[in-house]
């Protein structure tokens, strides 16, 4: 395919996008032709999702130009990306559930007012034609809540079609199809390509890319690092373009060989949690990193050893002894902490004084009275504000008037107040500024030099590879292999995106 | 000082209403029709404390009229059968925990809204009482009125009993490990399980206190006059949720304070006696409640568009 012959339908040029402190895209280029493939790869955060919100007006970008169809655009709003025949087909299909395909259709491509009249057989006719156009067997009149996720997909790409649309941008589409699902999937990917419609495919499976895409532009750290004809790939090649940066910080060695295994892991599952036949150990002083895709069950594996789904299979062991972990207050008994992922919604409540959420999980032991000693709570709050060098004007203050790297040491400082014997971090740096991330770097090897078992989920790649003792990855729910420390991100990557790679040692 | 900004404006509000009083008719003054007034509304400040927490929870419990409606009647029955009062007084409370119980079985048990719950049980509770009842009043022995001692005394022994249960219940809320979980629970219900506290076991016990309350307040209400009156809770819930809300306790939960809910029960029981006083025509009291309630509400909305949150 040649993308100079007709003008691109779509030219992104130098897009830059912040969030608060953090860059999410800086200058990124990007062209699409009509009639072609073109994937979009990356890590996770390596400014995938937020490209396409650019290109779907979702988020209008700090700096940079949007051409769509040679037309410059000054501002590009979600309408006018429709207008302009961009459609995007999500992960999750954004359908209404309790209305009928044909309405669903009527109601993303029927305009005018709100007293016009409905006609009845031209919707679904129209409906019945967009479905055939996409090689779907459903009938207009179905509830969409009655169809499978995939069959959803296709309506979704059938609102596309029938909008006319020039682009069509699919996020993950396929992540939760099976094969012959996705078989016809790519069947109507490739017949719209054939109609000249470009598409913008986004994927972490790599065969998939390479059995569709005709071009592939890799992202990472928010910047493009080049765009290549796919045939001219290989996927070493690529995951190298992934991941291929410099571990640019210093991470804190270990300084001393672990200890005895504290926590153990036999075959350890939770259908309704999707996690399965998992097996490890982690030991005192040893950091646990667990890496992953997104989805690929490691918060699930941390809700299932923190009680809040608890495991229906396989066998837990603290300290040597079977233990079973019924509740959150359970594992807080045994002496298991979770610090968990979203700090702003789950770790840290808001609204509360910084002393207040600091004591939250030990008022058993800190007010046996229950009576609530605000000498006690001060105390211990001021010593942990000293220890981990929280910065705040006060005990006193809220925690959402903490930055995000100080709220983040409050929800630790809760978690070691309970004197844990294992910590599971949940992402303990995403969204933290870069000082404050090494000083919660220094903080977590500290913790396990005084001998902690820490397990540490982590989708920055960098950090998983810096800080951990050994690396589990985990894939599908379960964990598809433990590396040593040091192992290089290659391995880990082509372990994550199930690439069997040679060095796969347990 | 901006913490407690609401509770102290309706102090302000309240004793601006008792000073302006003080100024234009002071007869309101008069010892015996303030004590009256004030034993009246002693009930409704023990429900009231109870609906605070409950609403601090993040719940509603609209029912309570009814369960105060069927604690009355019952403990009435007991009470006509020759049972001793303190025991009555337990049977009352047991039954009112019984059917906080069922509220918050539902409510915490199967996560439903507590609204449309306490609606049903709203209005089974009272048509069940109609239909077994008939709307008969219960005569009571004379040694249940004012709990067999002077009219004067009796009332003192409510109010004071009634204040007791308020600066307890206040205490236990500030400074008890279980009031600091039901602010987290209102607050942040998933955050508050991340940490240990079991949300759905707090939502519960919350119920079922505000239940023991409304038994307890059934009991402080039959003491007061010869004769249960089947229909003596209706519209007590509007009356609890309006004292609560316009006292400063946030509809969204986490917010609010016994304080707060005991100023603005005072306030809003303040407006038919002062229109009396000041020769107003009675029809005013619905409308000068209402517009506090909206001038309370407004006011939060507008803090919380302030606050950016």
């Amino acid at each position: 395919m040649n993308p100079s012959a007709s003008a691109p339908l779509l030219t992104l040029r130098r897009i830059a996008k912040n969030y608060g402190g953090v860059r999410a895209l800086r200058g990124v280029d990007f062209d699409l032709a009509a009639g072609e493939v073109h994937a979009l790869l990356g890590e996770n955060g390596a400014g995938k999702s937020t490209l396409i919100k650019v290109a779907t007006g979702a988020h209008r970008p700090d700096a940079g130009e949007i051409t769509v169809a040679g037309r410059t655009l000054d501002g590009l709003t979600p309408t006018l990306a429709q207008q302009l025949g961009i459609a995007c087909i999500y992960q999750q299909p954004a359908l209404f559930p309790d209305l009928t395909v044909a309405e669903n259709i009527g109601l993303r491509l029927e305009h005018g007012g709100a007293a016009r009249r409905i006609d009845w057989p031209a919707r679904r006719a129209r409906a019945t034609d967009l479905l055939a156009r996409v090689g779907a067997t459903i009938a207009p009149d179905t509830e969409v809540g009655e169809l499978s996720m995939p069959e959803q997909q296709l309506v979704e790409i059938a609102c596309a079609v029938g909008a006319g649309a020039r682009i069509v941008i699919m996020d993950e589409p396929t992540a939760s199809l099976t094969q012959r699902e996705q078989a016809r999937l790519f069947t109507v990917v490739r017949e719209l390509r054939t109609a000249g419609v470009g598409v913008i495919y986004i994927s972490h499976r790599l065969e998939e890319i390479f059995a569709l895409a005709d071009r592939v532009t890799v992202l990472r750290d928010g910047a493009s690092v080049g765009t290549h004809p796919v045939a001219a790939m290989d996927e070493a090649g690529l995951i190298k373009l992934m991941v291929g940066r410099e571990v640019a910080q210093l991470y804190p060695p270990a300084e001393s060989p672990p200890g005895d295994v504290v926590l153990s892991l036999q075959n350890v599952g939770c259908s309704a949690a999707g996690v399965r036949a998992v097996s490890l150990e982690v030991r005192a002083g040893e950091i646990f990193g667990l890496a992953g895709l997104v989805g690929a069950g490691r918060t699930e594996l941390a809700r299932v050893l923190f009680g809040l789904t608890p495991a229906t299979a396989g066998e837990i062991k603290l300290n040597g002894r079977p233990i079973a972990i019924g509740s959150p207050q359970q594992a807080i008994e045994l002496g298991i902490a979770y610090v968990p992922e979203d700090r702003r919604r789950h770790g840290v409540i808001l609204e509360m004084p910084v002393a207040q959420n600091m004591t939250m999980a030990v008022h058993r032991r800190l007010f046996p009275t229950s009576w609530l000693r605000s000498g006690a709570e001060q105390s211990l709050a001021l010593e942990y504000v000293r220890d981990l060098a929280v910065k705040c004007s006060s005990c006193d203050a809220p925690g959402g008037s903490l930055s995000g790297g100080n709220q983040q040491k409050v929800s630790l400082a809760r978690w070691l107040a309970t004197k844990p014997r294992v910590l599971i971090l949940d992402e303990p740096t995403q969204g933290v500024d870069v000082g404050a991330k090494s000083e919660i770097h220094r903080i977590i090897r500290r913790l396990a030099k005084d001998g902690l078992a820490v397990l540490m989920i982590s989708s920055d790649l960098p950090e998983v590879l810096g800080m951990s003792d050994r690396i589990g990855v985990m894939r599908a729910g379960t964990l598809a292999a433990v590396l040593p420390g040091g192992s290089d991100a290659h391995t880990v990557m082509a372990m994550a995106l199930g690439q069997e790679g040679d060095k796969g040692a347990a | 000082m901006k913490r407690y900004f609401r509770e102290l404006s309706v102090t302000a509000a309240l004793l601006l209403v008792l000073l302006g009083l003080a100024v234009l008719a002071p007869a309101f003054y008069q010892p015996q029709p303030l004590l009256s007034l004030v034993t009246r509304e002693a009930p409704t400040l023990i429900v009231a404390c109870g609906m605070a927490l409950v609403i601090i929870c993040r719940q509603i419990d609209i029912s309570v009229g009814s369960q105060f409606s069927v604690c009355s009647v019952c403990a009435g029955l007991l009470a006509a059968r020759g049972w001793p009062l303190p025991l009555v007084v337990a049977a009352s409370a047991g039954l009112g925990a019984l059917m906080g119980a069922i509220n918050g079985g539902l409510v915490a048990g199967l996560r439903l809204p507590s609204i449309v719950v306490t609606l049903a049980t709203m209005v089974t509770l009272r048509q069940g009482l109609n239909l077994v009842r008939q709307g008969e009043f219960v005569n009571l022995p004379d040694s249940v009125q004012w709990f067999g001692l002077s009219q004067s005394a009796g009332q003192a022994t409510l109010v004071v009993s009634a204040l007791v249960v308020l600066v307890v219940i206040g205490l236990a809320l500030r400074h008890l490990s279980a009031g600091r979980q039901v602010y987290a629970v209102g607050t942040n219900a998933e955050a508050a399980r991340l940490a240990g506290i079991p949300p759905q076991r707090v939502t519960f016990l919350v119920f079922v206190f505000l239940g023991a309350l409304t038994g307890l307040a059934a009991i402080m209400n039959i003491v007061q006059s010869p004769q249960v009156q089947p229909l003596s809770g209706a519209g007590l819930e509007l009356k609890v949720i309006a004292a609560v809300v316009v006292g400063g306790v946030a509809i969204a939960g986490g917010r609010g304070n016994l304080w707060g809910a005991f100023a603005g029960l005072l306030l809003l029981a303040c407006v038919s006696p002062a229109l009396t006083h000041l020769h107003i025509e009675a029809y005013w009291e619905k409308a000068i409640q209402g517009a506090i309630i909206l001038l309370a509400v407004v006011a939060d909305g507008v803090r919380q568009r302030r606050g950016g949150k």
